[in-house]
């Protein structure tokens, strides 16, 4: 016979020893998946969800035909089990195959986030990151021709494009810098992989380390379908909203009371 | 003639690093047989395998998985409970030549360990891994699983993954006897759970035993050996790893393995 007092006592015993066990579990789990820099295959969901959903089989890592994916290993912040690339090491050469993506069984990786409706998937729909430029070591910047990670760049001439500008301080000389356009970049790395300074001056950053953004009420007046959003907010109910406004201003309710 | 007296030991090994070569050959020259690892694969690049407590955690953290998950988890599933039993531990998983090892090197040092766990605890580290899931939001227990890291290491490259795999070793050694495959891992539990009702076992003929005790010595899961020198049937046991070490051992041919008939055992045991 357990009294009352032994089934208490045996209950907290098992709520402490699994609270025990629960937290430093739950401690070392969230420093096991801590990855804040890492570059994902093509078609990752994003973040959270690719943690969840990921089971760390590898399958994306064997199918890669450059041996560009890796998996995390403890300590090197890439998640745990979960496949990663450094583009200064091998870049992603997006094959238009996407095996990697395709062969993923959990779902981590899906083909509808590399496809844009009515098309089928398209590799260079692939957000695997944004390629950044540090000016101050890019030496096109600094005036020496160089246009290695635009020659590199596997959407030459869109995702990579040189803009010349004239030297101010010859005046006969240019340079051709190499601009980012972070709609098309899809964050290969073959430019970061390419760069000839030391340590690369373009390198890739995961897209939500590497890009702003902007609260809704800033309307580019000049874009069209930008400026389409003022109708879809307001719409005619806006108009009404006005004339009730002006109504208010011009009654004379406040005097008549 | 010794090679043959550890038929089963060279069996098993035999069948762990096979499946290993063949994910590694899969990863490194391309092999079509076996692609991935023990978590998910993908045999004969057709038929989808999955580690079910994996597929459990992510549906547990809330994600929709794949298709091929679940057909792969539920291959698993019904494989190892309806035929295998806890057959994954002792035959498959490569933690367990880590933990013979261990074992082998426990007894030849004659080291006594002083540390007791209750052999349920791994019980608890499974519901635990359910329950953290949903909480964590992501799968509790693959995030830091030793088993995980073990074979990723093999077949991707090592990485850092080796000092939890060697202070799994150590304490093994000198902390508890088994300490991680018998009292912790959720995995081992997970399988003890369905492996319960599997059809494969090992048969114990009580007429044959001399209660020599040499069964007891080897088995790392003694408790599943209650009905040695007592009584005729099975080691019902699912945690019973179906290792074989005790058939072995055993020179009175009292133990052996054999396919158990569910509805027949049951009549049997109570006679």
């Amino acid at each position: 016979m357990t009294s009352r007092r032994e089934a208490i006592v045996k209950l907290f015993k098992t709520v402490t020893l699994a609270g025990s066990g629960g937290l430093l579990w739950a401690n070392a789990a969230k420093g096991a998946i801590s990855a804040p820099f890492a570059l994902r295959p093509p078609g990752a969901l994003h973040t959270d969800d690719f943690i969840k959903a990921c089971i760390k089989c590898g399958q994306c890592v064997s199918v890669c035909p450059y041996d560009t994916l890796k998996l995390g290993t403890p300590g090197d912040d890439k998640a745990i089990g979960t496949p990663f690339f450094i583009p200064r090491e091998i870049p992603c050469y997006m094959c238009t195959d996407y095996p990697c993506t395709e062969i993923c069984p959990s779902g981590a990786l899906d083909l509808k986030e590399i496809t844009e409706t009515p098309e089928k998937p398209n590799i260079n729909n692939a957000q695997m990151g944004l390629a950044v430029i540090h000016k101050e070591t890019c030496i096109a910047f600094w005036g020496i021709q160089c246009d290695a990670c635009y020659r590199a760049c596997p959407l030459m001439g869109t995702a990579i494009t040189l803009k010349m500008e004239k030297s101010e301080v010859t005046g006969k000389h240019a340079s051709l810098k190499p601009i980012v356009n972070s709609d098309i970049c899809t964050g290969c790395g073959m430019c970061e992989h390419a760069c000839i300074v030391d340590k690369a001056a373009i390198f890739i950053l995961p897209r939500d380390k590497a890009t702003g953004e902007v609260s809704n009420h800033y309307i580019k007046g000049w874009d069209k379908s930008d400026e389409e959003r003022i109708k879809n907010q307001f719409g005619s109910e806006g108009e009404e909203n006005t004339k009730s406004t002006l109504d208010y201003l011009n009654e004379d309710k406040e005097f008549s009371d | 003639m010794k090679l043959l007296k550890n038929k089963y030991l060279i069996l098993r090994r035999f069948v762990q690093i096979s499946i290993l070569l063949l994910f590694f050959g899969g990863n490194y020259w391309g092999w079509q047989i076996l692609i991935g690892n023990f978590s998910t694969a993908l045999l004969f690049d057709s038929v989808p395998l999955s580690d079910p407590y994996a597929v459990l955690q992510i549906l547990a953290s809330g994600f929709i998985v794949g298709v091929d998950l679940l057909i792969g988890g539920l291959i698993v599933f019904v494989v190892y409970g309806l035929l295998a039993g806890r057959m994954f531990c002792a035959w498959v998983c490569p933690m367990n030549i880590v933990a013979d090892f261990a074992i082998w090197l426990n007894q030849r040092l004659k080291i006594t360990t002083n540390l007791k766990l209750n052999r349920k605890t791994r019980y608890g580290v499974l519901v635990l891994g359910l329950v953290l899931s949903p909480i964590l939001g992501f799968a509790a227990f693959e995030a830091i699983s030793p088993v995980a890291m073990l074979h990723r290491s093999i077949i991707f490259g090592v990485g850092a993954s080796w000092q939890v795999i060697l202070a799994i070793f150590f304490f093994d050694i000198a902390v508890t006897k088994y300490g991680w495959c018998g009292h912790l891992c959720p995995l081992g539990a997970f399988y003890s759970t369905i492996g319960r009702f599997s059809i494969i076992k090992v048969n114990h003929n009580a007429d044959n035993c001399t209660n020599c005790m040499k069964c007891f010595k080897v088995c790392h899961e003694v408790q599943v050996l209650d009905i040695i020198g007592k009584h005729n049937g099975f080691i019902n046991s699912g945690e019973c790893t179906n290792c074989a070490r005790c058939i072995e051992v055993c020179e009175d041919d009292a133990l052996t393995f054999s396919i158990r008939n569910l509805f027949v055992n049951n009549t049997k045991k109570q006679g």
